[in-house]
């Protein structure tokens, strides 16, 4: 029954404890819904039939005035049970709203961070994630989140919670799958061009699974991909690992989500291609040009909109006070690595943002 | 009512009823440019906005087309996403302010209150003039900065993004404030009218009910709207000054922006929902022949709606971050002012019992918008069940949900009322059998535009979205297919009306055969509606008393 159910209302998955309740008191509303405005309008359909004016009629016969008190009183009732049916609704879904809100206080807890257009894991024991958030299966989560930029909303229809994330504050969500699997988020608080592509997925592992994910070392193959990454602050003194400034500036492109809109192969994207880019001409709106020079690059990064790439929309937010000095520079000098690319527009120049294609 | 001497109260003094006493109609009273565009005579403004309310609704309408065009794939179609973002933001912004909100009261609300009324004019005829022109005014920015390039912050305007967003918010917002006061404008002059102009002795509970509806759509226009404007001018001033009221970054609260918003937001619901429904009262009345299964009913729930409306725009932010106990109190209301349209819904029905039913387009509009806004309202009740809304916010159940109340009610309540009024406002028939026809077909291209879209919220596809997982996309190609059928529907029914306007047959005085008020007047009214100030003795849908005594 449930199953058919949520096959016929197009639901999906139900993979969080409180899924299969929540779906309960839908199928519950839609019904109602469904049946009562089909009622009405069947009544109004027989109505129509029964009390057709007869076409050899004058127009307007001698209608009764009045209308009997039993169909006032029937009235009366229905309108009293159908009061009482919206508060048996209110009742049932404020209190799943509740729960729905309070984490257990066994949850185990992440913090999430979503910036334009991504989302970004961190756990107590200091281990990172981008996009793809590890959980252990079975067991509550309790997501701590902020936005760096503007309004984002966590969502994952499998788990039926969603949580607008606000920057300048904190707003929590919690949720405990059923089984492992991969669940999709998806950003439903509109946040600028790529709003439909700031997508990502909890992947919810077996206990043991977990454990052994969460204690593997940074830059080790794993299940965490490239993108993750070992917390680091300056203070700390050298990394562990000696890093290149060039694979430091491809971390940090991948990570603050550069190259969500930059390709680095020479092709044509969202913005002007990395490919090549270093020490090019640009052409700028109103036949200006520019070099592409370390200045040049590091005043895009920090103050976008200043000089627009001719044929590109002022849609690149700015980083300033987002990435760290270090970062700016190994970005730099990654753009200056593929000077060499070359780059697919005519005669090799840039080619020019890609007509929709918006998911890297 | 009970039926008593029926010579005594009819509608005009029987001496001065004569068209030769009035003048010419009002159509042919004055000639040139000028004495269409400098008037005050009230028709002849609701006229001039009709003409840029079709405008706007041919426009948003080219938008919303080209909207899900590029929703049949997954991926890119026809366009990328900058300017998908700021067609869909466009798309809003021209529906809401330039085509709902105007549509019904300043178009037939204008063309009819005083005329309901038994007034020559609404009170102020030249605050009235005005109001059309700074809306003209509002157009003109507000297409203004589309052509600049428009903003892509969605019609919500939600901060921090439209305080960071580098696309051309200002002119929009300001465009919006514009519109904001000449909804003040006419909201004003209805008011004072209905309080100040009825006809020697009639009373409140004998008023059309389309006038309580403008009533109670007046009196939430002038409690609302100056929060709308205030908040999109903070909006403008937290831009260009960075004040930081409502940007995180520099101190400000963007959920503040929020409650501000839906305080006019939510009311504005019922701004364009509450006209449609006064029309729907007249032409349930008007084709069943029979006075409303309880006029007190509907004229007080009008006001009730009006009221507690006002009290449940938190339902909007469920997830944005508000305590349980804000959503809860939200969520309680919410079922309340449900009940205020239940009550409506059922008395509509109630007064087709034991009727006489003529079934004309008017009517059929009628059957689809009780279709459309029982559906819409009770999925409405449904996001208001705050555990459910968790799921559906921001989801195309939401988009379904709101087109279907908001959009069907006021589009169907629009087209009843341009089919219903039609003969009386240029004095020609439509093509009963086109009007049927096209109203067939708009209602199939609805529903097959937007049931599918139900369908997709619960399936978690959330609304603007410029590409989405591949699994959302038969439903989405169905939709498109859906609002391919709806355009060429609309466009079907606007010829059926420019045809009609041109070579229709001539209408009668009153082809419905209504007792209303403003069928009492000569086909075409004069200009100043009467040659003397009428005496109205009965009420507006005494159908109880035989033909002749309700004509005279």
């Amino acid at each position: 029954m449930n199953e058919t159910l949520r096959r016929l209302l197009f639901l999906p998955l139900q993979r969080s404890t409180v899924a299969y309740e929540i779906d309960r008191l839908h199928y519950f509303v839609i019904s109602v819904t469904l049946v009562g405005s089909v009622l009405v309008f069947l009544l109004a359909t027989i109505f129509t039939i029964r009390y057709r004016h007869p076409p050899e009629e004058p127009a307007t016969p001698n209608v009764q005035a009045g209308y009997h008190s039993p169909a006032i009183l029937l009235e009366i009732v229905i309108l009293a049970g159908l009061l009482l049916l919206f508060l048996t609704w209110w009742v049932i879904g404020s209190r799943q709203f509740v729960r729905l809100r309070v984490a257990p206080d066994d949850a185990l807890e992440v913090y999430v961070t979503a910036k334009q257009w991504m989302w970004k894991f961190a756990y107590p024991n200091g281990k990172r994630a981008i996009s793809t958030m590890y959980v252990p299966a079975r067991r509550p989560i309790k997501l701590i989140m902020t936005s760096r930029d503007v309004i984002h909303s966590f969502y994952v229809p499998d788990f039926r919670i969603k949580q607008d994330v606000v920057p300048g504050r904190y707003t929590t969500v919690w949720f405990q799958t059923t089984e492992p699997g991969t669940y999709q988020i998806l950003c439903a608080e509109y946040c600028g061009t790529a709003h439909s592509a700031m997508r990502g997925e909890v992947i919810a592992l077996e206990p043991s699974d977990y454990e052994r994910w969460l204690a593997e070392r940074p830059f080790e193959s794993g299940p965490a991909g490239e993108a993750y990454v070992e917390p680091y602050t300056p203070e700390e003194g050298p990394r562990p690992q000696m890093i290149n400034l060039v694979n430091e500036g491809q971390r940090a492109a991948a990570e603050h989500g550069c190259l969500r809109c930059h390709s680095t192969d020479g092709s044509a994207h969202i913005g002007p291609t990395w490919g090549g880019l270093f020490g090019s001409t640009v052409p700028l709106a109103g036949e200006r040009q520019t070099i592409a020079d370390e200045a040049y690059i590091t005043q895009s990064m920090m103050d976008p909109t200043a000089k627009i790439h001719r044929g590109y929309l002022p849609v690149m937010p700015t980083f300033l006070g987002r990435i760290r000095p270090t970062e700016t520079a190994a970005i730099v000098e990654f753009i200056k690595s593929l000077r060499n690319v070359p780059r697919q527009g005519p005669e090799g120049e840039d080619p020019g943002p890609v007509q929709g294609r918006i998911t890297p | 009512m009970t039926s008593g001497t029926y010579e005594a109260d009819l509608v005009g003094v029987p001496e001065t009823h004569a068209p030769t006493d009035v003048g010419l109609d009002y159509l042919r009273a004055d000639r040139g440019i000028r004495s269409w565009l400098l008037t005050t005579d009230h028709k002849r403004i609701g006229l001039m906005f009709y003409i840029v309310v079709i405008f706007a609704l041919i426009l948003g309408g080219i938008f919303a087309l080209l909207l899900r065009t590029e929703l049949l794939t997954p991926e890119r179609t026809v366009m990328d996403a900058v300017t998908y973002n700021r067609m869909f933001t466009l798309h809003g912004v021209t529906m809401i302010w330039l085509f709902m909100i105007p549509a019904i009261p300043n178009v037939f609300g204008n063309f009819v209150l005083p005329i309901m009324l038994g007034a020559k004019d609404l009170a102020f005829p030249r605050l009235n003039l005005a109001s059309f022109y700074v809306y003209l005014l509002g157009c003109v920015v507000t297409l203004g900065a589309m052509i600049w390039g428009g903003a892509d912050t969605g019609w919500t305007f939600y901060v921090p993004y439209s305080t960071t967003s580098q696309s051309a918010v200002v002119p929009i917002v300001l465009g919006i404030f514009i519109f904001g006061i000449s909804s003040i404008m006419t909201a004003v002059n209805f008011i004072v009218t209905t309080h100040t102009m009825r006809s020697a002795n009639l009373s409140w509970f004998r008023l059309p009910l389309f006038v309580w509806a403008l009533y109670g759509t007046s009196v939430i226009m002038l409690l609302a709207t100056p929060v709308l404007g205030l908040s999109v001018i903070v909006v403008a001033l937290d831009r260009a000054f960075q004040l930081g009221i409502f940007d995180p970054a520099l101190g400000g609260d963007p959920v503040l922006f929020q409650h501000l918003f839906w305080f006019y937001s939510h009311p504005a619901v019922y701004i364009m929902i509450l006209p449609a429904q006064g029309v729907m009262s007249e032409v349930v009345c008007t084709f069943s022949r029979r006075q409303p299964a309880s006029y007190g009913a509907i004229a007080m729930s009008s006001l009730g709606i009006a009221l507690v409306g006002f009290g449940t725009w938190g339902h909007h932010m469920f997830v944005a971050g508000m305590s349980e106990f804000d959503a809860n109190v939200f969520g309680v209301l919410s079922m309340f002012v449900a009940i205020f349209s239940a009550i409506k819904v059922f008395t509509w029905v109630a007064t087709m019992h034991r009727g006489s039913i003529h079934f004309n387009t008017p009517m059929l509009y009628f059957f689809w918008f009780l279709f459309l806004f029982v559906f819409g309202g009770m999925t409405g009740v449904a996001v208001a069940t705050e555990s459910l809304d968790v799921h559906w916010h921001d989801t195309y159940f939401v988009v379904a949900h709101f087109h279907f109340i908001m959009v069907g009610g006021t589009l169907t309540g629009f087209l009843a009322a341009v089919h219903y009024w039609f003969p009386k406002m240029f004095g020609r028939l439509y093509s009963e059998r086109m009007g049927l026809l096209t109203s067939f077909a708009v209602f199939t291209g609805f529903v097959l535009t937007f049931f599918p879209q139900f369908l997709l919220g619960n399936a978690g596809m959330p609304r603007r979205y410029y590409s989405y997982p591949a699994r959302y996309q038969w439903l989405n190609v169905l939709s498109t297919g859906g609002a391919w059928l709806l355009g060429g529907a609309l466009v079907l029914t606007l010829g059926n009306l420019l045809v009609a306007l041109f070579w229709g047959k001539r209408a009668t005085a009153n082809p419905w055969g209504s007792r209303g008020y403003e069928w009492m007047t000569p086909v075409l009214p004069p200009k100043t509606n009467f040659a003397s100030t009428p005496f109205i003795g009965r009420g507006p849908y005494d159908y109880d008393r035989p033909e002749e005594a309700a004509h005279a």
